[in-house]
């Protein structure tokens, strides 16, 4: 396939094309490269790496030049909508914000799925993970990679009944990191104990073989509890029962990975359990890898309450460590992760990472008192809770005795642990032992393999086994002839084709959108008013997603999403003409032949400065840098005085800048200089201008202006537009 | 089990130990723990890790399906699904393919079979 441009969409049609001959271009996980105190628009960082070919960076970059700095760890987003296809869009989107771990959810049920599922069925809450969809996402990973500039681990899950199979497939296919901890499975999904561990082995020498990064499974423990923060011992204990089952099955340290959740949120005075238990995990597990995932446990339907316990779950990992950062959306507590939001979960990621750049440098982790105390303490718990579990006869034991996700905090014990049986479960009874001669003809085989002597490695049995020739891979395309990616698309290929615009949150034309009010009335007639007002927007399948109360009687704030039925034919749309700005040098070029005088103010009663200035001043790159002779009046300047200024000083053209838009008042005083400088026989002399937030070009005009200028205009906007006018007039 | 917190009578043994002593014990807790699961794993398979086998010797998903639930029903999964493709490829000095489509005929399983009868346990 041929570079992707930053400007055309990803075809997925092309993507989807040829993918039996694709082949992974490398294997293994990659971290980002390290740059040790980088420079940066002259800002000195202290945790970053290097930067991106093309990205988008965050909103407030504007201000300084539009940098996009990339923190030290890898960022993950958690991609799943059900329908592939239409995730490989959102890769692309999280790539440019600074992802470089995008890991696809499994749809529901795959768990427990004996073996590989082939083809492209479409998931509920994540997709089926098959050969066609890996390839896929791994190719369209390749061109978003290289049209970035950066490294993309792929990442999926190796658990369940089929882990081994899954292994394989995933070492095969090139698939950069995957969960995998055999206790997940026995605790969260009643995989048998014994079948889970068996296969775990076997999985984890495949993982290894391909320099997969795992991430083990504890957190869910935290999840699953009432009160989170009271399973700290037993997270500790899972995450080492992963790791010393890993290195003893031969995985190496820099690949194995902590799945660590800071457990509680506000309003639990969060870091004070927080701190000490990820200090306590750093000390404990020095030789391994911190995989920081952000609190999903406490995440209600609020995205701006997410977002606050996400950041502050970020402020752990840079006064800790992090060689991961996992992101959860903000959305998470209410619907399937919509595309922007894992954009803003990124986004606030980035944010906080370089806010707190270098922040150890300045601020020291108090080890001695009370932290260092509780550090204690949870280690002394998590060595009391491994020593009963011997004690009780070892890990099969203490499974069924319901040792796990007990609500306590160890040693108190509540009797709410989820307890399995050695014995039951899902795929129970289902490991044999292995005979002596028993043989495995392939390599990476873990376990006893009574290999024939003759033979220099296992595959030489079968002239060679896929991990060594990648061309015995068997590929399938579809099994099934309805429930699969082309039939998808050609349900949305005539709209597509004829190029419309829908709204889309999930799926390519889902339609669906969401609606901020206020209604000022109480929750529950607000919740079905709410409503009632999605329909009469022509909202279909309309549901309150969000509500706050604001005051019981005042007011509730709700957010309602909805299905919009229709589409835009952009060939119809009308869209005011783009203005063609003129280069530097040519407005430097003009002015000189012809002087160009203004008069500027901040008019009415408003004090904002900032931005006229920053429009005018040399230093901003104002209209002074194109040899504009500027007379700044101030601000809360009348608009009489101005046209006045105008008049005397024989300008060229007048700046008002209008932040205020209370009662219209931008309007007004627009209106008011276009009626005044008519008045006094001068607005066929002077080009009028308006600026401000909240203006635009159109707004301005209507008002009687030249022109109107909005957010993010620079001064060579507004230059440029003077001397074009400026010829016009003289054609005229 | 319903217990109350009596942290501060079971630690008593612990309050000796330095961090690196209470840190090595955790380690040596976890690995203990885990030692006869991985004993287990060594010396035990599943249908997934036959599966996982056949896949790597180059048949589809599905192929390794069949294949596996044919062993299974030989009663051979503990000699391997691919060492039951090989064996039977060797006697009939055939590819492992057209081995592994014998396997599936009464033929193929009777010869397997016969020849695994009184092999070691």
């Amino acid at each position: 396939m041929k570079p992707l441009n930053y400007n055309e969409k990803l075809d997925v049609r092309l993507v989807l094309n040829n993918l039996a001959a694709y082949r992974p271009r490398r294997k293994g996980w990659t971290w980002r490269k390290i740059v040790p105190n980088q420079v940066i628009n002259g800002l000195t960082y202290k945790q970053t790496s290097e930067g991106l070919k093309q990205s988008i960076a965050l909103p407030a970059a504007k201000h300084f030049g539009g940098i996009d700095p990339q923190p030290d760890c890898v960022i993950t987003t958690e991609i799943a909508s059900g329908r592939f296809e239409d995730d490989l869009r959102r890769m692309r989107m999280a790539a440019w914000h600074g992802a470089d771990h995008i890991m696809v959810i499994r749809t529901a049920g795959q768990s427990h799925y004996d073996g590989l599922i082939e083809g492209t069925p479409e998931g509920i809450g994540g997709v089926p993970i098959t050969r066609k969809q890996i390839r896929a996402s791994r190719k369209a990973l390749d061109l978003i990679e290289d049209e970035v500039g950066r490294p993309i681990n792929l990442h999926s899950y190796v658990s369940g009944v089929a882990g081994p199979e899954i292994a394989v497939l995933f070492a095969e296919e090139g698939v950069n990191g995957a969960h995998q901890d055999p206790q997940y499975n026995v605790l969260y999904r009643n995989v048998n104990m014994h079948r889970s561990f068996v296969d775990a082995a076997v999985a984890k020498q495949l993982m290894s073989s391909a320099g997969m990064a795992q991430i083990d499974g504890a957190h869910n423990a935290n999840a699953t509890a009432r009160e989170g923060w009271k399973v700290m011992p037993e997270l500790m204990v899972q995450h080492a029962l992963n790791c010393a089952y890993s290195r003893q099955v031969g995985m190496p340290p820099e690949n194995i990975c902590l799945s660590t959740v800071p457990p509680s949120a506000s309003p639990v005075p969060a870091l004070s359990f927080d701190l000490p238990y990820a200090v306590a995990l750093r000390e404990l597990f020095k030789e391994y890898k911190m995989r920081a995932q952000m609190n999903t446990k406490y995440i209600e339907s609020d995205a701006r309450e997410a977002t606050v316990s996400h950041t502050l779950n970020l402020l752990i990992s840079r006064l800790t460590s992090v060689d991961i950062q996992s992101t959860i959306t903000p959305d998470e507590g209410r619907n399937v992760p919509w595309h922007y939001n894992n954009i803003g979960a990124v986004n606030t990621a980035q944010q906080a990472l370089l806010a707190l750049d270098g922040i150890k440098e300045m601020v020291e982790i108090k080890r001695d008192g009370i932290l260092g105390e509780r550090v204690r303490e949870l280690k002394e718990r998590a060595v009391l809770f491994m020593e009963e579990m011997l004690a009780v006869g070892g890990y099969f034991s203490a499974v069924e005795a319901g040792f796990f996700v007990d609500s306590g905090h160890y040693p108190e014990r509540n009797g709410d642990g989820i307890a399995r049986k050695s014995n039951g479960g899902v795929a129970a009874n289902s490991i044999t032992r292995r005979d002596t001669d028993y043989f495995a003809p392939v390599c990476v085989h873990f376990g006893e393999n009574n290999v024939p002597q003759e033979l220099s490695q296992p595959c030489d049995a079968v002239c060679g086994c896929t991990l060594c020739k990648p061309e015995k891979i068997v590929y399938i395309d579809e099994l099934d002839e309805w429930d699969n990616v082309n039939r998808r698309m050609s349900e949305n290929s005539e709209w597509q084709e004829q190029g419309l615009i829908k709204p889309e949150v999930e799926w390519a034309g889902d339609g669906i959108v969401n609606v901020q009010m206020f209604l000022p009335t109480d929750q529950r007639t607000a919740h079905f008013a709410a409503i009632e007002l999605a329909s009469k927007m022509n909202l279909s399948d309309s549901q309150v997603i969000h509500k706050q109360v604001m005051q019981a009687a005042e007011g509730t704030f709700l957010e309602v999403k909805g299905k919009l039925n229709t589409a835009i034919d952009p060939k119809y749309l009308r869209m005011p003409q783009e203005e063609v700005v003129l280069s530097g040098d040519e407005v430097r070029e003009a002015v000189a032949q012809q002087p160009l005088r203004i008069v500027a103010a901040t008019v009415g009663s408003d004090e904002h400065s900032v931005g006229l200035r920053e429009i005018i001043d040399i230093k901003h790159g104002g209209l002074e840098g194109y040899g504009v002779r500027c007379e700044y009046l101030g601000t809360s300047v009348p608009i009489e005085k101005v046209v006045d200024a105008a008049i005397e000083l024989d300008a060229t053209a007048i700046l008002i800048s209008t932040i205020i838009t209370h009662a219209d008042i931008h309007r007004i005083n627009m209106r008011k200089l276009h009626d005044l400088c008519l008045e006094k026989g001068v607005r066929q002399k002077l080009i009028l201008i308006g600026g401000g937030t909240q203006v635009t070009h159109e707004v301005a005009v209507e008002c009687g202006l030249d022109a109107g200028f909005g957010r993010g205009t620079k001064g060579i906007h507004v230059a440029s537009f003077m001397v074009k006018n400026r010829r016009e007039r003289g054609r005229k | 089990m319903h217990r109350t917190d009596d942290f501060a009578t079971r630690r008593e043994p612990l309050a000796g130990l330095s961090e690196a002593e209470l840190e090595k014990r955790f380690w040596e807790l976890a690995n203990k723990i885990m030692e006869p699961l991985v004993d287990m794993a060594r010396t035990h398979t599943s249908p997934s890790t036959e599966r996982s086998v056949i896949l790597r010797m180059g048949f589809s998903s599905v192929e390794a399906q069949q294949i596996v639930k044919r062993v299974e029903d030989l009663g051979l999964l503990s000699k391997g699904a691919g060492h039951v493709v090989w064996r039977l490829a060797k006697l009939r000095n055939s590819g492992i393919r057209e081995a592994a489509e014998l396997l599936m005929t009464d033929a193929g399983g009777t010869e397997i079979r016969e020849y695994f009868r009184g092999c070691c346990q």
